[in-house]
């Protein structure tokens, strides 16, 4: 795919003369502002200039070089390109920016992230804790000169994997024979646990006086990580007045398999089986989103039929993916598992689709930079028209009738857990989330990649905000779905399914890129700087739902307990892009 | 003990009962129970999950296995499916959740991540292998198993069972709970209480 790098609509140094400069490394775009105009100019964007979706923000670090960055991203909901400006910060501690969650309050968790991994702090942060290590783990891993324990060499292959035929185990290398690495100075036995203060502090920052005069204790309460509806190792710490909820934090960070600090020693398409264990509902999704990035780097097409290919891929996925968030929000709202297994069925269908494609049920690891690794095998192109003109129509009606007028879904979920749409874009919320409060926002539309600008399907919409309604859009999203594969199936060409010859070792330019996908989840975006070398110098994932969980506690603030899974169940999240 | 020395127990049977009394040992009728209903803990780590809740849904069925009756509760259940990638703040949980478990209990590592970390390995947060901490009983290699592995890898569990004694499992011997597994702390880095000797040496 040849798009044109964007064009920068506003030229941002005429307007703020005095402090922003055009960044003007080979291969970067966007701006560079000294942080102590940081806030002003944020505003500014906001309300003049309408930017109102700050959906990215995230650290690079330029070790050797004296040099940490803070890159964020803007765009507008109404459509368009991206603002993309950053901090350049001195690498000494402590290396201090101003928070923007005054501002933008959908940063606060991605803010949080990049202390945790970057060590930068963010002044003015209300919650400034790490989040996906614990309290006390030692070091900002994702630095450059942080080193993990089985750390072998700064990128892949590895020279010592296999001397002489023979196979060197990691643990080998390891004074401990396992996995873990300890600082100079840590000594056992001295040692005392800091233990979760940090964060039962941070909830009980927040006063709250009963309403009806009585004075009253509160109550904490954990659901998870191990718990049976909070759909993988996700965590709530909720402080409870009877059974409404005063506060809520989610804990996460269980999953947290370290995408970034592996993805930067892997070489660029090594990235791309793991980006398959992300959303591991939706791999294709994010191989799409992943191809993008490093094909804007890159600079090379798409064939065609490649690109119809990924549009029927994509699609499928994302029919398969509201099958499941579908069908364990029914669990979570108490229909217990009938309707799971009546979605499930048309998942397996799909998932055949997926095996005989690609070769895996689940990991695809099917897109390549220009291109998708194999054909449709004989008798697939059958499968997916008999699938899309005939089954899944029937069935989404089928679900429709079942579910949308039954009592119990109606009255737990209408009117609860409501956000509204000033809100929703205010926290960064992307996807079905920030749809169903009204915002009719889908890059597919409003930003379009790949051939999306040649099929006619309509956003999925709601006004209310609610569970109801987030229901009511997935439902939607998958009759639209349907549509554009029934299109692409229809207009499928025939021709080359690859640019040039199929390479391990792909050469990419220097320079940065953003490429986002609209996945099931909301926005996926792929920030991806090359230096040239074989492995990207930063490779950065923005997770859908790990953004979406942002305005969480927000929604469930005056709500029942029993809510609190229903509010979780309709954002839909997964744990292996939330904690990355 | 063979299916002829079963059969012939070496007292008579009357002819009129023959065809209608089943002779068979006390482990084995034991073991046949146990193997045919194990309940497994409610509990999913990550994308290998999503392949065990397919397979309990219709297509493939667990509950042909009598293992369909999965309980939120570590003290309802017999097995605990550690179903996928476990990273350090994660394992006290883990070794908390299986010391809850009542004997009988197992362990199943499904997946390449449970079993010795996977294609995570490398990770600073990621543990190689459940077994650094509790032993597993039957591994499930794949990424993720598909369910037609995690269900071979579950009769080999029941095949497991089948074959265990009453005179020789571990929940029936005297003397200390040789099951329960010291908590891990999360530290600078996550620190097993049983190497503790180990660490202030090597950080010497």
């Amino acid at each position: 795919m040849t798009t044109p790098t964007p064009v920068e609509i506003l030229d941002l140094s005429s307007i703020f003369p005095n402090f922003v400069t055009k960044d003007n490394r080979p291969g970067y775009s966007g701006w560079i502002l000294d942080k102590k105009y940081l806030l002003e100019f944020a505003t500014k964007l906001r309300d003049e200039y309408g930017y109102d979706l700050l959906t990215s923000v995230t650290g690079v670090d330029y070790y050797p070089d004296d040099r940490m960055e803070v890159v964020y991203h803007a765009f507008k909901t109404i459509g368009g390109p991206v603002v993309n400006f950053k901090v350049q910060l001195p690498r000494q501690d402590p290396i201090e920016v101003p928070s923007l969650v005054s501002i933008y309050p959908g940063v606060e968790l991605q803010e949080r992230e990049i202390w945790d991994l970057f060590g930068i702090v963010f002044t003015g942060h209300p919650d400034l804790r790490r989040i996906l290590m614990w309290e006390g783990f030692s070091g900002h891993p994702l630095r450059k000169d942080w080193k993990e324990a089985y750390f072998e060499e700064e990128s892949k292959p590895f020279k010592s994997r296999w001397p002489e035929g023979k196979l060197i185990h990691a643990e080998d290398n390891n004074k401990f024979s396992d996995n873990i690495s300890y600082p100079k100075e840590f000594d056992p036995e001295k040692w005392v646990p800091e233990g979760e203060a940090a964060l039962y502090g941070a909830l009980a920052k927040y006063e709250h006086t009963s309403s009806d005069g009585i004075k009253s204790d509160n109550i904490v309460i954990n659901l998870g990580p191990q718990h049976p509806s909070t759909h993988g190792v996700f965590r709530v710490t909720v402080v409870l007045d009877g059974e409404s909820i005063v506060n809520l934090k989610p804990v996460m960070g269980y999953l947290h398999r370290n995408h970034e600090k592996i993805g930067e020693r892997n070489t660029f398409l090594q990235n791309m089986p793991y980006t398959d264990r992300l959303d591991y509902l939706s791999s294709l999704s994010n191989n799409f989103g992943y191809a993008l990035a490093v094909e804007k780097l890159m600079n090379i097409a798409v064939p065609e039929r490649a690109e119809y290919i990924r549009v029927i891929m994509a699609e499928l996925t994302r029919i398969s993916n509201h099958c499941m968030a579908l069908g364990a929000l029914f669990n979570d709202l108490g229909t217990f598992f009938t309707p799971l297994i009546y979605l499930l069925e048309e998942r397996e269908l799909i998932l055949d689709i997926f095996e005989a494609v690609t070769g895996s049920r689940m990991m695809c690891n099917y897109f390549r930079f220009g291109g998708v690794a194999r054909d449709l095998p004989e008798g697939t192109y059958e499968k997916i028209k008999g699938l899309v003109f005939e089954r899944l129509p029937r069935k989404i009606d089928e679900i429709d009738r079942f579910m949308s007028d039954n009592e119990i879904i109606r009255s737990r979920a209408v009117g609860q857990g409501i956000l509204t749409a000033e809100d929703a874009i205010r926290y960064s919320a992307t996807g079905p989330l920030l749809r169903a409060s009204g915002v009719p926002y889908d890059i597919r539309k409003a930003d379009p990649y790949g051939i999306y600008d040649r099929f006619d399907f309509d956003i999925a919409v709601r006004q209310n905000g609610d569970i109801y309604d987030r229901y009511l859009v997935r439902l939607e999203e998958l009759r639209q779905s349907v549509r554009i594969i029934q299109q692409a199936i229809k207009g499928l060409p025939g021709g080359e399914i690859q640019t040039g010859k199929t390479q391990y070792q792909v050469r990419v330019p220097a320079g940065e890129s953003y490429g986002r996908v609209e996945s099931p989840k909301g926005e996926l975006g792929f920030y991806v700087i090359s230096t040239g070398k074989p492995s990207p110098w930063r490779y950065h994932v923005r997770a859908p739902s790990f953004i979406n969980l942002t305005p969480y506690g927000y929604m469930c603030k005056g709500q029942k307990i029993a809510d609190i899974v229903a509010i979780l169940g309709s954002i839909d999240i997964v744990l292996g892009e939330v904690d990355r | 003990m063979d299916v002829k020395s079963i059969n012939t127990p070496g007292y008579d049977i009357p002819d009129d009962l023959e065809n209608q009394v089943a002779i068979t040992t006390l482990d084995k009728i034991y073991n046949w129970g146990r193997s045919a209903s194990v309940w497994p803990l409610m509990f999913a780590l990550a994308c290998c999950g999503i392949e065990y809740i397919c397979a309990q849904a219709s297509r493939f069925d667990l509950s042909r296995f009598g293992m369909e009756v999965t309980r939120p509760s570590p003290r309802q259940s017999d097995l605990m499916l550690v179903s996928g990638t476990v990273t350090k703040k994660m394992m006290p949980t883990i070794v908390r959740l299986y010391n809850q478990m009542p004997e009988p209990k197992y362990v199943i590592a499904m997946g390449a991540c449970a079993s010795g970390g996977g294609p995570f390995k490398e990770g600073y947060n990621v543990v190689s292998g459940i077994d650094r901490y509790i032993p597993v009983d039957v591994y499930i290699p794949g990424c993720p198993p598909t369910p037609q592995a995690l269900l071979n890898g579950l009769i080999k569990l029941q095949e497991k069972i089948s074959k265990q004694s009453l005179k020789t499992v571990r929940w029936y011997q005297k003397g200390e709970d040789q099951a329960s597994i010291p908590v891990p702390i999360l530290g600078p880095d996550l620190i097993d209480p049983r190497k503790i000797t180990l660490i202030k040496n090597n950080q010497a």
